[in-house]
């Protein structure tokens, strides 16, 4: 199977979205001739002209309180914010408006749209282009969220969210941008939000990661596999809705679960999955549950602070070999 | 311009729903019937009235949390709002939403809101949507001077004009954001203008201030701009001058206004000024006048007698509509 980058396949996600369907356009700041800050519009603005793939003004609140609009008047907005961090300009339109609009109109407003937005630490960008901020939007009724791990996963998931008639928040990982993978070429490949992918199976422990986390406990669970310990890694690919069926069967079979995201461990998505295991398979567990997340802090600049402060496969091991 | 009878009579027609439908409200409220707040919208029927006649079946508009008089001057139902307002299963968003969310995607109403400010953004979408799919909607967003204090009153309209979109931003001063008088030479006041409407010169489209209390001013400079729009000319920005006059909510005593201020604008009123204006033309007379108010009044009594009599919404209604089409994630 031919090979794309994750960056690639969103791209594709996007053309043959808009290609078949002409009320999903795309906006954002420097998505078009410049082809996104992180190259992910890449040529599009060329394919489907200006019009299409709208070069937006640096104002995050009207990008997405216009996308709220736009949605609920028949269009399918596909918004770019350029750094996750950025989200807090907007987080009135998204938390107050695009969530809620359904709701509170007794379910008459739809509001088809998806927001993309780079996360994550790892390139020296600190503490205000760095963020992790999955669980903000896992909280909030009314919104999916999607994260996906794979190129495969990006594309097949970013279809999934152009179609769904509900408010998407897709974190992209701006370390992922540059991974390869294979992508199905078909057009009508699509991964289905709420269904986890079991990307390595094991007997002996559950890892529950998701983004960048999961190439890191892949990576743990090459490493451990040569002493003879088997990871089952999982990835929800969707935090809302979240498939934990699959993770409780994994419990079950292993009775140990880490759960390994890049966010602070405080209210985060990995607390929230160690809630569900409590409340529904405490008595499956053979150990307390182990979150390995960054710490409590701002993300620091130094490469040497930053590096000690993410969490990776090491972390991933450290845990792993204290619960074996 | 010159109207036909007919039309006058709509436009008063329309102004007499709103105040009799707010006097219901207020006297249901005080009567502990309302759960909530409510802002009522007496006092500022002629904005509401005078843009909304401009508007055509396919056209949108974006309300605020004082938003009965939109709704209802768009063509709103007067039942379904009222049961809406008293929480009932049978109002427009099923009891859900209450007086600061009602909306009717059908009429292209695309909700009264509940945060200050936020409906200046979602116009501009609406606007988005009629240049990607090529159609000639035309949507007027409802605000406040208090939102002209906002950051989102600063993008919308940059974006709109950028991209000129068919969007007529329609600011109501009605004088005070709350307590906080939108202007004053020597006092308290929440920005150093006379005219919001000075504000649209720094976004390079056209900006006019009209009396608020006179419906066809109102009307003459929202039919103008909405032409415009129409017609590929972009964005503008109508001020118009008003009052409310109750406070901010119901139960709010209003001790930040003069007694002598709010008697001035009482003798504005805008239902009385127009309904001399076509007593003075000789376009009817108060026999004629008299039988509208008492068909106003029955519309109206039938409405609340709807949301009275309309059940509460069934207990399963918490976790439906999360989703469009769907319940609980």
């Amino acid at each position: 199977m031919r090979e794309l980058t994750y960056a690639q396949a969103l791209r594709e996600a996007m053309a043959e979205e808009m290609e078949r369907d002409n009320s999903v356009f795309i906006m954002g700041e420097d998505v078009g001739i410049f082809g996104g800050c992180f190259g992910v519009t890449g040529d599009l603005c060329k394919r489907f002209g200006e019009d299409r793939v709208r070069d937006t003004p640096i104002t995050e609140t009207a990008i997405v309180g216009s996308a709220v609009g736009a949605a609920m008047t028949g269009s399918r907005p596909v918004v770019e914010i350029m750094f996750s961090s950025f989200m807090g300009v907007a987080m009135d339109e998204i938390f107050n408006q695009a969530a809620k609009m359904c709701y509170m109109t007794g379910g008459q407003a739809k509001v088809p749209l998806v927001i993309r937005t780079a996360a994550g630490a790892g390139i020296g960008t600190a503490a205000q282009h760095s963020e992790r901020i999955e669980a903000w939007h896992v909280h909030i009724p009314g919104l999916k969220v999607a994260y996906p791990s794979t190129p495969a996963d990006a594309k097949g998931l970013l279809k999934t969210a152009i179609r769904d008639d509900n408010p998407v928040i897709f974190f992209e990982h701006i370390l992922l941008y540059n991974h390869k993978g294979e992508v199905p070429e078909e057009k009508n490949f699509f991964i289905p939000f709420g269904k986890a992918d079991i990307k390595r199976a094991g007997k002996d422990l559950t890892v529950v990661a998701t983004g960048i986390l999961v190439t890191h406990a892949l990576k743990a669970a090459e490493e451990l596999a040569k002493e003879g310990i088997e990871l089952e890694v999982i990835d929800p690919r969707t935090l809302v809705p979240f498939d934990k069926e699959t993770v409780l069967n994994s419990v079950k079979k292993t009775g140990k679960l880490i759960i390994a995201t890049e966010e602070t461990k405080r209210g985060s998505f990995a607390s929230e999955v160690s809630a569900v295991v409590a409340e529904e398979g405490l008595f499956l567990l053979k150990q307390p549950i182990k979150r390995v997340c960054a710490p409590d802090t701002p993300v620091p600049f130094s490469s040497v602070l930053e590096k000690a402060y993410l969490p990776g496969s090491e972390k991933i091991i450290a845990a792993v070999k204290e619960m074996v | 311009m010159r109207e036909s009878k007919e039309k006058l009579f709509d436009l008063l027609e329309s102004m007499l729903v709103i105040r009799e439908f707010e006097s219901t409200v207020q006297k249901h409220f005080a009567a502990g019937e309302i759960p909530g707040f409510v802002h009522l919208y007496s006092g500022e029927e002629a904005v509401a009235v005078g843009a909304c006649s401009a508007l055509k079946e396919n056209d949108y508009i974006t309300s605020t949390h004082r938003g009965h008089g939109h709704l209802l001057a768009r063509g709103g139902d007067v039942k379904k709002m009222m049961a809406e307002i008293f929480g009932k299963a049978t109002g427009y968003n099923k009891g859900k939403g209450g007086s600061m969310h009602i909306a009717d995607l059908n009429l292209g109403i695309l909700g009264a809101n509940g945060i200050v400010g936020a409906g200046l953004p979602i116009a501009v979408g609406s606007g988005i949507t009629s240049q990607i799919l090529g159609t000639d909607s035309v949507t007027v967003c409802f605000f406040g001077d208090g939102a002209s204090n906002r950051g989102t009153f600063h993008e919308a309209i940059n974006m709109a004009s950028i991209w000129n979109l068919p969007v007529v931003f329609v600011c109501e001063n009605n004088m005070y954001g709350i307590s906080m008088p939108q202007y004053t030479s020597d006092g308290r006041k929440s920005q150093n203008i006379k005219d919001v409407s000075d504000r649209a010169v720094a976004y390079g489209i056209s900006g006019v201030t009209v009396d608020g209390n006179d419906v066809m001013a109102v009307r003459e400079a929202v039919v103008e701009a909405v032409k415009k729009a129409r017609n590929g000319g972009g964005p503008s920005l109508v001020e118009c001058k008003t009052y409310r006059h109750r406070g901010h909510f119901e139960g709010d005593p209003a001790v930040y206004r003069s007694k002598e201020e709010e008697e001035q604008w009482k003798k504005k009123d805008p239902i009385n000024r127009f309904v001399k204006l076509l007593k003075d033309q000789e376009l009817f007379d108060d026999q004629e006048y008299s039988e509208l108010k008492e068909k106003v009044a029955g519309e109206i009594a039938d409405a609340l007698k709807f949301a009275q009599e309309s059940p509460e919404p069934d207990l399963s209604e918490v976790t439906t509509d999360v989703y469009y089409g769907g319940g609980v994630e």
